[in-house]
């Protein structure tokens, strides 16, 4: 019956500390949650992927060439390791769609003209399949579809063939190939300017010249078999027929960005939770200790009644683990419903055409067994402790706190609000120890937040950098073949182009010893005006007159440094393998290019100059005129708008960051709240009595909250610059966890981001003590006069 | 009104506080407790009253009310001419403030100040204060005002809560069982600086006790039995604080 005692004190106890649970419930719940989101998240997209590729036979090898005969796929097959073949005709095209002024560039793919794919299979999502041979049928890809707002039966036109052609939407689709839809010398998927089009295959041969033959190969493997051997094979056969080097899934551009972004999630997912449980084990201690602290009368009292010290410490211990199994089942709710947006919110980013959320257990058994250890690590301490007590001094109180008179007293006692100051300062002297933890966990709201935020800086840094300070076109057209310097400084007369700059892309391998790495050489102008070669650390540079001018990312990919030598082997025309030194660096924070001079570059492909690609920059009020005539132009497979691209990556980066930084919004607010108003309860319940009898001499409220709020406010003065150096030490580790090969993320944090994650810390610290300011005002002046301390 | 101003005992003394037809019922679920059920008091100026009574009887319930800390379920309590049952909560405070000291049994100190520093809390705001040390010597403390709390023995710490209470020199001393944690040589020495204070400044004091001992220092005992003042009688003779002993 003894025991039903106790466990009534339990729940009581539970109840009468609700909101302290709440708060320290909250706080690890928060740091759970995202853990449990984030281990969620990536299990789900990565089973989903793997589903989706298994599903619809996503090959595992890739090549383009120029143009092979139908007949050559036999030998393709029986390449060692090769499991199926699928050769394609996939060309890029200029589209215009009804209602949108900017040309949108496509690129098409041929679907079997008898039977079925064998690889890289469509999921039809409405609509049917072209009939083979019907020349103005066409598949459209969802993204695409739903950017536009395109539906079956409507209509788009494309340059095929240099001349337009109407073609009907019959379908739209979705293919493992093109999860992430990226256009030529993109960087960011643009569902509305870039977009995937599936023909007949006879439709394709005739509008490109490929009859009875395909410009396109996909494999897949026999299990085990390594890529490698059938990319060595693949490309020895296709050389003859303008093969431009064969490549792996893990080099897919589609696979390689979604995998880059997975493994980013799941980077993510192991460093923030580390910081978010680490404050709340922190703040569990914190708290639970000084709960325990509170309670030694009533353990002496339990000793004394004949409780002996283990059944005493489990009686804490349950106490504790409610509150653990609390914070943990709120985590485990909140991290499965975030996991599922989140998830859910990638899937659509992505365009899977299904999802597989169906969590292990192992991410809720790993917050369980770590929110509980949280908890139990942090009242073992102080369970130890008041366990330790012999009973009759556990009913005494603590013994009396021992103020130090470091602060001047001397001095004329002038203003009563210098009084309740030094109340303060002595407060915090008296327990520094505890005065810190709240200044930490109140530093930690403030570092989160400058954390989070310092991401949208960098990013916001890194579009400026690339676009805006290195780049001055305006717009970027390519060709379908290599043109002359004449043929497209023609492009300068018309309407509204104020400057050409040419630009030559080779597809290439580089080598350094054993690191090879697949990177287009650019070719640019000695010294370009409009597409600069633009080192992040403030300067454009000029091309060297020989060899090459790479990114440092680049030369630390390949291992080589300023004044070594890398093999460049050149994948098109005569396909020679050159020595070429590598004549300078630079830092870029996107991608990994490789720049070569103009004139150098034709002397490598032992040609005149030419030019695949021209910058231009316009005047912005003929941009429509412009764009309409370029529409028209023959030859063209692509017209990229800078502010468009821009427009891209901030939405690209928008969908995906914001989810994250809100997050950490709320995080950071569940810890100034959480520390706040454990710190204002647990020093109302110590010093209820001091409160009270000041009350009773005559001060008013507003002075006993002074009192009060002021130690929090005093701590909160501390905890700002702490908090900021804290975030600033934060940012700079985890911005490793945010490095992909696409980007390095700089070092950027804005002074707007200090004020704005001071603020809301002090808005939601001030808040939750507004909020015990209130018990305050209903402190009972005669109860607690009544009772002995 | 004029009345109730004009009013005075039989030494010609004048009616500080009265007291009318106090009740006080505390409601703790189904059970109602009637902790005060009609009590008229005055207390005139300058006099020491101690009050009797066994536990429970309402002795704390009627000071109390009567230094502003809680109000009457009826009645009314007259501070010179001011009704101050019908103040509101600022307007109680400003009354204790300027007008009441209290002495409680735990002697409820501000532990991070010191004994000086907790006598300053109180001159900052009262209008008419006399110096902290001065008030500390009275109580015969001026050698420790720069200790703790921490640092007083039970019976220190309770004359520096008796200094706190009358350095701003109210109209009012309260005292709620001040020497009940103390034991007898100590308690006579907290009993004294009272008496000393009382004698000085003329304070009119009001004293709850146990102690039946105590009740001859005073002018007048009144003794409470179940909510109700039951008895009332006068020291014709008042003892020295220091003849006292129990
Ligand atoms: N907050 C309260 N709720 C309910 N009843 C109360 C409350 N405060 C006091 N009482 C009751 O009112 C009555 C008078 O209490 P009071 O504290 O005035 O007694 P007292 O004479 O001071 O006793 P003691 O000598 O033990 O201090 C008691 O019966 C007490 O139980
Ligand atoms: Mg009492």
């Amino acid at each position: 019956m003894v025991k039903n005692a106790l466990n009534k004190k339990l729940v009581r106890d539970f109840w009468r500390m609700r909101g302290q649970v709440l708060a320290i419930g909250l706080i690890m719940a928060s740091g759970l949650g995202v853990l449990v989101m984030g281990l969620t998240t990536v299990e789900a997209l990565d089973e989903t992927a793997r589903a989706y590729y298994e599903r619809y036979r996503f090959a595992h090898v890739f090549a383009r060439l120029k143009r092979a005969p139908q007949t050559l796929i036999e030998r393709i097959a029986a390449i060692p390791g090769v499991q199926a073949v699928e050769v394609r005709v996939v060309a890029n095209a200029v589209l215009d769609v009804p209602g949108f002024e900017e040309p949108v560039t496509a690129e098409l793919v041929s679907l079997p003209s008898i039977g079925h794919s064998q690889l890289n299979l469509v999921v039809l999502r409405s609509g049917r399949m072209p009939r083979p041979r019907a020349t103005n049928e066409a598949l459209v890809a969802e993204p695409f579809a739903q950017a536009h707002g395109l539906r079956v039966g409507d209509r788009v036109r494309a340059i095929l063939n240099g001349s337009w052609r109407e073609l009907r939407i019959v379908g739209i689709a979705l293919s493992p190939e093109y999860v992430y839809a990226i256009g030529p010398s993109a960087l960011m998927p643009d569902d509305q300017r870039f977009g995937v089009l599936w023909l007949s295959e006879e439709v394709l041969q005739a509008a490109f010249d490929l009859d009875g033959a395909f410009n396109h190969v996909s494999v897949s493997l026999l299990r085990d078999t390594h890529p490698q051997s059938v990319i060595d094979a693949l490309d020895r056969l296709l050389e003859p027929y303008g093969g431009a080097g064969a490549y792996a899934r893990a080099d897919h551009p589609s696979h390689w960005f979604l995998m880059n972004e997975i493994e980013q999630l799941r980077t993510l997912s192991h460093i923030l939770p580390a910081i978010f449980l680490a404050v709340a084990a922190f703040l569990t201690n914190m708290v639970l200790n000084r709960l325990i602290a509170m309670e030694r009368s009533e353990i002496g009292l339990l000793k004394a009644f004949g409780y002996d010290n283990r059944e005493i410490a489990l009686h804490y211990f349950k106490f504790v683990i409610a509150i653990g199994a609390f914070g943990v089942l709120l985590g485990a709710l909140a991290g499965y419903w975030l996991g599922w947006q989140e998830t859910r919110l990638y899937a659509q980013f992505f365009h899977f055409p299904f999802l597989l959320f169906r969590p292990s257990l192992a991410p809720f058994a790993i917050g369980a067994a770590v929110g509980i250890g949280t908890a139990l690590a942090g009242a073992l301490r102080a369970v130890r402790r008041a366990v330790a007590l012999p009973p009759a001094e556990a009913m005494r109180p603590p013994a009396p706190p021992l103020f130090s008179r470091r602060m001047p007293s001397r001095a004329a006692l002038t203003q009563r609000i210098e009084l309740l100051t030094r109340i303060i300062l002595r407060q915090v002297a008296r327990w520094p120890v505890r005065s810190l933890t709240t200044c930490f966990g109140l530093s930690m709201s403030v570092a989160v937040l400058v954390v989070s935020m310092q991401w949208l800086d960098a990013t916001e840094h890194m579009i400026d950098v690339y676009f805006r300070q290195a780049q001055a076109q305006d717009l970027t057209v390519s060709f379908t073949e290599p043109r002359t310097l004449e043929a497209a400084r023609a492009l300068g007369r018309l309407p509204g182009v104020l400057a050409v700059e040419p630009a030559r892309f080779v597809p290439a391998k580089l080598r350094s010893g054993a690191r090879e790495r697949r990177e287009a050489l650019q070719g640019l102008l000695a010294e370009p005006t409009l597409y600069r070669v633009y080192d992040a650390r403030g300067e454009a540079l000029a091309l060297p007159e020989n060899g090459l001018l790479i990114s440092s990312a680049l030369a630390e990919l390949l291992g080589v440094r300023r004044g070594e030598t890398v093999d460049v082997e050149i994948l098109e025309g005569h396909r020679d393998t050159v020595s070429l030194r590598v004549a300078g660096t630079f830092e870029t924070y996107l991608g990994t290019p490789a720049y070569i001079e103009l004139g150098a570059l034709a002397r490598l492909l032992k040609e005149r100059p030419t030019v695949t690609s021209v910058h231009l920059r316009i005047d912005a009020t003929r941009e429509r005129e412009l764009l309409r005539e370029l529409k028209n132009l023959p030859g063209i497979t692509a017209i990229t708008l800078k502010s468009a691209a821009i427009r891209a990556f901030d939405e690209t980066l928008a969908e995906t960051l914001l989810i994250f930084v809100s997050f950490f919004i709320f995080f950071s607010c569940a810890l100034a709240v959480g520390v706040t108003y454990n710190a204002a309860r647990i020093a109302l319940s110590e010093r209820g009595r001091e409160f009270a009898t000041l009350r009773v001499l005559g001060f008013t409220r507003t002075e006993i909250s002074y009192l009060m709020l002021g130690e929090i406010a005093f701590l909160m003065l501390l905890a700002i610059p702490l908090g900021c150096g804290i975030g600033w030490v934060l940012a700079f580790a985890s911005l490793q966890g945010f490095e992909t090969e696409l980007y390095r993320v700089p070092f950027v944090i804005e002074p707007s981001t200090f004020g704005i994650a001071i603020s809301v810390a002090v808005v939601a610290t001030a808040l939750s003590a507004l909020a015990v300011r209130r018990r305050i005002d209903r402190l009972d002046l005669i109860g607690v006069l009544k009772t002995r301390e | 009104m004029t009345t109730q101003s004009a009013e005075t005992d039989d030494r010609g003394r004048r009616c500080v506080l009265r007291a009318r037809g106090l009740s006080k019922v505390y409601r703790a679920g189904e059970v109602e407790v009637h902790a005060l059920r009609g009590v008229d008091l005055s207390l005139y100026a300058g006099e020491l009253i101690v009050l009797l009574g066994a536990s429970g009887s309402g002795k704390s319930t009627l000071l109390n009310i009567l230094g502003g800390l809680d109000t009457p379920s009826s009645g009314k309590v007259f501070f010179l001419e001011r009704d101050i049952t019908a103040l509101d909560d600022a307007e109680l405070t400003q009354y204790r403030r300027e007008h009441v000291g209290f002495v409680f049994q735990f002697y409820n100190l501000i532990p991070s100040l010191t004994a000086l520093e907790n006598v300053a809390l109180v001159t900052e705001i009262a209008s008419d204060p006399m110096p902290p040390e001065e008030a500390l010597q009275l109580v015969g403390l001026g050698e420790r005002m720069h200790h703790f709390p921490a640092q007083l023995s039970g019976g220190e710490q309770q004359r520096v809560a008796i200094a706190r209470a009358i350095a701003k020199r109210p109209s009012l001393l309260l005292c709620d069982e001040p020497t009940g944690a103390l034991d007898s040589p100590t308690g006579v020495l907290v009993l004294e600086a009272i008496e000393r204070i009382h004698e000085e400044l003329g304070t009119t004091t009001a004293l709850i006790t146990h102690n039946s001992a105590i009740a001859s220092m005073a002018d007048r005992v009144l003794t409470m039995r179940d909510g109700l003042i039951h008895q009332e009688s006068r020291n014709l003779k008042r003892r020295r604080a220091r003849e006292l002993s129990w």
